[in-house]
This record gives structure tokens, C-alpha cells and sequence, in this order.
């Protein structure tokens, strides 16, 4: 068991560099708030079907209403924050990551 | 040849070729990575076709369908909550977990906890939200065949239900994950192109005029514009306030029990690395959401060309409306003999669809026996992969048998509570000690047990004494009513519940691992460490 120690006081000092701590708030300070956001966003639709089904009923096209608007935009937004979750992954989680990981695997070694 | 006859003869037709793949698949089975995750091996494409066919069960597909058809825009409401849950799923879960685990769910929490307690709790809830989900299937499988391949007498259902969970027994003893995700990757093909046809025929016919589609679905469903607005079904005027909010139970269980659902969870295990769990979810979120929509089309389509009426009249719960109108709009188009065809084509579909999730939820359930319950709690960690595999398997065959003969049992019961059960106590019992495990540092052992037995069991326990098991003439038990919680849903409580006694338990305790979390911090984020794919 001592080996593990010895991995978990690495992995505490990989932790306190600055560098780590940058990617943990890239990651936190973008995937926490929009979670806030969707889900707020969403509970509004839920919210508004159960007690505003007056206003849900307003019909904007023929006999397209808003209730199917705010569904189709629960879509629309799904599908958005998908894309530019994907987007910031990219440009500004994985190449630190992959950096981290590079190094740490080679003092593994 | 009647539709029966042709149904059957392409349901026999994905049988073999799964079947095909399944004994080709298992010919590469050698380790426990590649029984219980593939081998780490499949692309994130692949990964997300699967996770389509994984989620896109018969209770999506007919359920959904069906509900619309027959109680309009509230059906929709199921299909906004199924695909937003995938956001959880995609920001907080996947990637994270793919680099913590190794096979299941249990893996992530006990890395940091007391295994022992962890597992058991995680195990056993793994088991339970399984065996609900897989029920579900079972007796949805059982309720078809009398419209799909025509059978209605009783001991006809119950050979077709130990039909299907044989071949789902087979898929996951012989094939393992390897041949699962195999299975789910054509069944999700099949679906998405049987559903697509549908959907264009139906939309040709209305011009793709969608509001003239709704103007129709409305008129012949005699509720008139009703029928487009939410409230014929979930929270209606007639049920009063806790109606309402049983419809913010509802919709909180769906968008919040996707990521805690056992047999999606080890799908992210399949792929070799985070990103390609990232791309694998981007891509079932792709495919889940046009589904979604190709059902909104399908619904409507179900309410204007076949219309409630006959819907009610061959299943009372709406499941029949996909089938039905592929028939109808078959019929419409090509004459009679295309009504046949299209409408073997999708019974043959509903089928596959079926078959598939049951077998993921075998392997899910059969997994976290073997690795967690078997190896780690009662062999604390004295096994080979080899003695795991075997008990994986044997597991699988008993959870089979065991899904068997509740399907059977359980013939007459409605189906939709269960699905929508096993949601709430997925959110309830599985969501927060994972949230919990990947981002509080302070959780320990004795929260990761309370949040599981403490959301899950609350769960249950409002379901008992819910309107869905006594006190109705839809109940369960029809000559009693022992009921005093007022929703069908218990999320609105018992997801809260979950996370407090988490919350709670873990400042209680003064046990925690600061280096483990260090470790799971630096692991997750950056990938060090994290299970390799397996190369053969």
C-alpha cells in the first residue's frame, strides 16, 4: 500500500499547481452555471405548463402555439449548449489537459 | 401474405444477424474489460448510436407515440425531459466518470469511500432501478404481440415474453458488452430509418405543413385546440394542485434520472477515451433529439389518420399508435399491400427496440452483481477476471429468468409508472452520491450510503403509498387504499431527500480521504491514469 501513498501526495502536489487549478475553473466556472441555466430554463417550461396554460395556449402560427415553441427551443437550446460545450472542451479544457497528462505520465516513468 | 407473417419473418431476420454478431463478437471476449465494456474499443459514433439504442426503449418509441396520439401536447412534455437530461449527462458526468471507473457505476464511488458499504448500496440500487426499467420492457413486449404478430392468448404472450428474455439472456451471456453494443447500434439504425419513413410519408401527405398537421391531429381527436396545449393528461384541472406539481415531479424525475440510469452510465466505459465519451454523448444527443421529434410528427400523425377511437380500441394506453399508423399511412400511400408492409416493418422495429434494451439492462444490472456485489463485497477483491466473468454470466442468465417471470406475473399491470419509477429512484438514489462523489471533496462513506438507501428507499416508499398502487380504479390493488401521498411521482420529494441525507451524513461523519480526492480530482480532469483501451 505504500506505493499508493506515494501516488496520492504526487497527485496532491499536481492539485496545488496553478496550472491544474486553471483547468478545474475553466471546467467548473463554464459547466456549473450553464447546468444552473438549463436547468432553470427547463423547470420554467415544466413550471409554466403546469400553472400558465393560458399563456401556453396563445397561438403565434396557425395552430402553432407557444407551448410548442417552448419545446421546440428546449430542443434548440439542448442541442446548443451541446455544441458549444463541445467548442469549449476543445479550445480551452483539452489542450491543458492534455499538457497535465503528457507531463505527469512522464515523471511516471 | 398478412403482415403478421412478414413481421415476424424481419423480426427472425435481426434475430440471426444479431445473433450473428453476437457469437462473432464473443470470440474476442478474453478479458473483463472486453465482457464489461467492450474492450474500451468503439468509436464515439458508435458509442452514440448505441446510446441512442440503449435510451430509445419501447416506452420512448410506442409510449411516447402513443401518449401524443391520444392526449396531444402532453406526451411531448415526456421527450423534452428525456433529451434535456442528457445535458447532465454530457457537462457533469460522462467525461468524469469515464476517467474515475472502470465497469461500473459503483467503481466511481468507491474510489475515495470505504468500498465495501459503497458497492453493496450501489449494487443493490443498480439492481433495483434495472429490474423496474427491464419489467417495464417485458410487459410491453408481452401487451404488443397481440397487434404485432398476432398473438392475444395468454400462454401465446407469456412463451413470446420467455422468447424474448431468452434471446436477451443469449446476446448478453455470449456476447457480453462487445455484442450488446452491437445489438443497440443496428437497433438504433433500424429505428431512426423506420421512424424517418414514417415521418416523411406523414408530413408529404400534410403538405409538411406541420399546423395544418396539428389542425387535423385537434379536429379528430374531438378536444379541439385542447388537445395542442398541455393538461389533457399530466396536472389536469380535475386533479387539482398536487396534479400540478405532480407534473413538476414528473418533469424533475425525467431531466434529472438520465444520468443516474445504470446500464447509460457503463456506456461511456465503451469508448478509449474522455473525449470520445464527450463525442459519443454529443452524438446520442443528435440522434435522441431527432427521434424525439420524429415522434412529435408520428403522434400527431397517429391523432389525424387513425384517431383515438381506434387507438383506445386496440390498447387502451396508446402503445399501438406507431404501428397503427404506419398501416394507415402505408395503406394511404401505396395501397394495402404497402399498409402491410410498412406496418410489419415497424412492428419488426418495436420488437428489436424492445430486445435491445432489455439486454442492456441485463448487462448492466448482471455486471454490478459480478464486479461489485460478488468480487468486491463478498470475495472482497479475491477473485480472478476469469471467476468474475463466470458470475457475470450466470448472473445475467438469473436476472433473465428472474425479469422472465415478473414479465409474465406482472401481464396485466400498467407499465408506464414503472418506467417513470425507475427515473425517480435512478435521480433519487444514484444522481446525488455521483454528483456528490465527483465534486464535494468532503463526501465520504457514510453520505454516499445514506444519499443511495435514503433516496432510494423514499422512493419506494412514497410509490407504495402513492394512487398508483391503491386507492383508484387505475391502482394497482383495486379493492384497497391504503394511499396518503398524493402524487404518482415521488421525484419532487424524494430526489430532494437524496440529496440531503447525503448532505447530512457526510457532516456527521468525520471520515474523509483528502489524498483519494486529490488523486479523483486530477484523474478526472486530466485523464491520467484512466483505463486503457484494450488492443487485440
Amino acid at each position: 500500500m505504500t506505493t499508493e501513498q506515494h501516488d496520492s501526495s504526487v497527485y496532491e502536489q499536481i492539485r496545488a499547481t496553478d496550472r491544474f487549478q486553471e483547468l478545474r475553473r475553466r471546467y467548473r466556472s463554464w459547466a456549473f452555471p450553464m447546468t444552473v441555466a438549463f436547468l432553470v430554463w427547463y423547470l420554467l417550461y415544466v413550471v409554466l405548463s403546469a400553472f400558465a396554460r393560458d399563456f401556453m395556449a396563445i397561438k403565434v402560427l396557425g395552430n402553432i402555439n407557444v407551448a410548442l415553441i417552448f419545446g421546440l427551443l428546449q430542443f434548440v437550446s439542448t442541442f446548443y449548449i451541446s455544441w458549444a460545450y463541445s467548442r469549449h472542451s476543445a479550445a480551452k479544457l483539452d489542450p491543458l489537459a492534455d499538457e497535465l497528462r503528457g507531463e505527469i505520465e512522464k515523471v511516471d516513468k | 401474405m398478412s403482415h403478421t407473417t412478414l413481421a415476424t419473418v424481419l423480426f427472425l431476420l435481426f434475430v440471426v444477424g444479431t445473433l450473428a454478431i453476437t457469437f462473432w463478437a464473443s470470440r474476442q471476449n478474453k478479458t473483463a474489460a472486453d465482457y464489461y465494456a467492450g474492450g474500451r474499443a468503439f468509436s464515439a459514433a458508435q458509442n452514440g448510436l448505441a446510446i441512442g439504442g440503449d435510451y430509445m426503449s419501447a416506452a420512448s418509441f410506442l409510449g411516447i407515440a402513443g401518449l401524443i396520439a391520444l392526449y396531444g401536447y402532453d406526451g411531448f412534455l415526456y421527450s423534452i425531459g428525456f433529451l434535456v437530461a442528457w445535458l447532465v449527462a454530457l457537462l457533469l458526468v460522462a467525461e468524469l466518470m469515464r476517467n474515475s471507473g472502470k465497469y461500473t457505476m459503483a467503481d466511481v464511488l468507491a474510489f475515495r469511500m470505504s468500498p465495501r458499504p459503497v458497492r453493496t448500496a450501489a449494487g443493490v440500487s443498480t439492481i433495483v432501478v434495472s429490474i423496474f426499467y427491464l419489467l417495464a420492457q417485458m410487459v410491453g413486449a408481452g401487451a404488443l404481440v397481440g397487434l404485432l404478430l398476432g398473438i392475444t392468448s395468454d400462454s401465446g404472450k407469456a412463451l413470446t415474453i420467455v422468447g424474448v428474455g431468452i434471446l436477451m439472456i443469449v446476446y448478453v451471456v455470449v456476447g457480453g458488452m462487445k455484442g450488446t453494443t452491437w445489438v443497440q447500434i443496428v437497433k438504433a439504425v433500424l429505428l431512426m430509418g423506420g421512424a424517418t419513413l414514417v415521418t416523411l410519408l406523414v408530413l408529404g401527405k400534410y403538405g409538411f405543413n406541420l399546423s395544418g398537421l396539428m389542425g387535423e391531429a385537434a379536429a379528430q381527436s374531438g378536444k379541439g385546440d385542447a388537445f395542442n396545449q398541455p393538461g389533457l393528461r399530466y396536472g389536469t384541472e380535475a386533479q387539482g394542485i398536487w396534479g400540478k406539481f405532480d407534473l413538476i415531479s414528473l418533469g424533475l424525475a425525467l431531466v434529472l434520472g438520465t444520468a443516474g440510469l445504470p446500464h447509460i452510465l457503463i456506456r461511456f466505459y465503451t469508448v478509449p477515451t474522455a473525449k470520445d465519451a464527450r463525442k459519443s454523448v454529443l452524438w446520442g444527443i443528435g440522434i435522441i433529439g431527432t427521434f424525439y421529434l420524429l415522434t412529435l410528427v408520428l403522434g400527431f400523425g397517429a391523432a389525424a389518420m387513425v384517431g383515438s377511437e381506434a387507438i383506445r380500441t386496440e390498447n387502451a394506453a396508446g402503445n399501438t399508435a406507431a404501428p397503427q399508423l404506419a398501416l394507415a399511412i402505408g395503406e394511404a400511400i401505396f395501397g394495402e399491400v404497402g399498409g402491410t408492409i410498412l406496418l410489419a416493418v415497424i412492428a419488426a422495429v418495436a420488437f428489436a427496440t424492445i430486445l435491445a434494451v432489455v439486454a442492456g439492462l441485463t448487462l448492466a444490472s448482471s455486471s454490478s452483481f459480478a464486479h461489485d456485489l460478488y468480487a468486491h463485497v463478498f470475495k472482497r477483491g479475491n477473485v480472478t477476471e476469469k471467476q468474475e466473468i463466470l458470475v457475470a454470466r450466470v448472473s445475467a442468465f438469473v436476472i433473465g429468468a428472474v425479469a422472465i417471470g415478473l414479465g409474465i406475473l406482472a401481464q396485466a399491470q400498467n407499465v408506464a409508472f414503472l418506467v417513470a419509477l425507475a427515473f425517480a429512484i435512478a435521480a433519487s438514489g444514484n444522481l446525488p452520491a455521483i454528483l456528490y462523489s465527483l465534486f464535494w471533496k468532503r463526501f465520504n462513506t457514510a453520505g454516499a450510503v445514506a444519499s443511495i438507501y435514503g433516496g432510494l428507499i423514499s422512493a419506494l416508499v412514497l410509490v407504495i403509498f402513492s394512487p398508483v398502487v391503491s386507492g383508484r380504479p387505475t391502482s394497482l390493488i383495486k379493492d384497497m387504499d391504503f394511499h396518503w401521498f398524493p402524487m404518482e411521482n415521488p421525484g419532487l420529494f424524494s430526489i430532494p431527500i437524496g440529496f440531503l441525507c447525503g448532505y447530512l451524513a457526510t457532516r456527521m461523519s468525520k471520515e474523509y480521504n483528502e489524498s483519494k480526492y486529490a488523486e479523483m480530482e486530477v484523474r478526472s480532469l486530466t485523464g491520467v491514469g484512466a483505463e486503457k483501451a484494450s488492443t487485440h
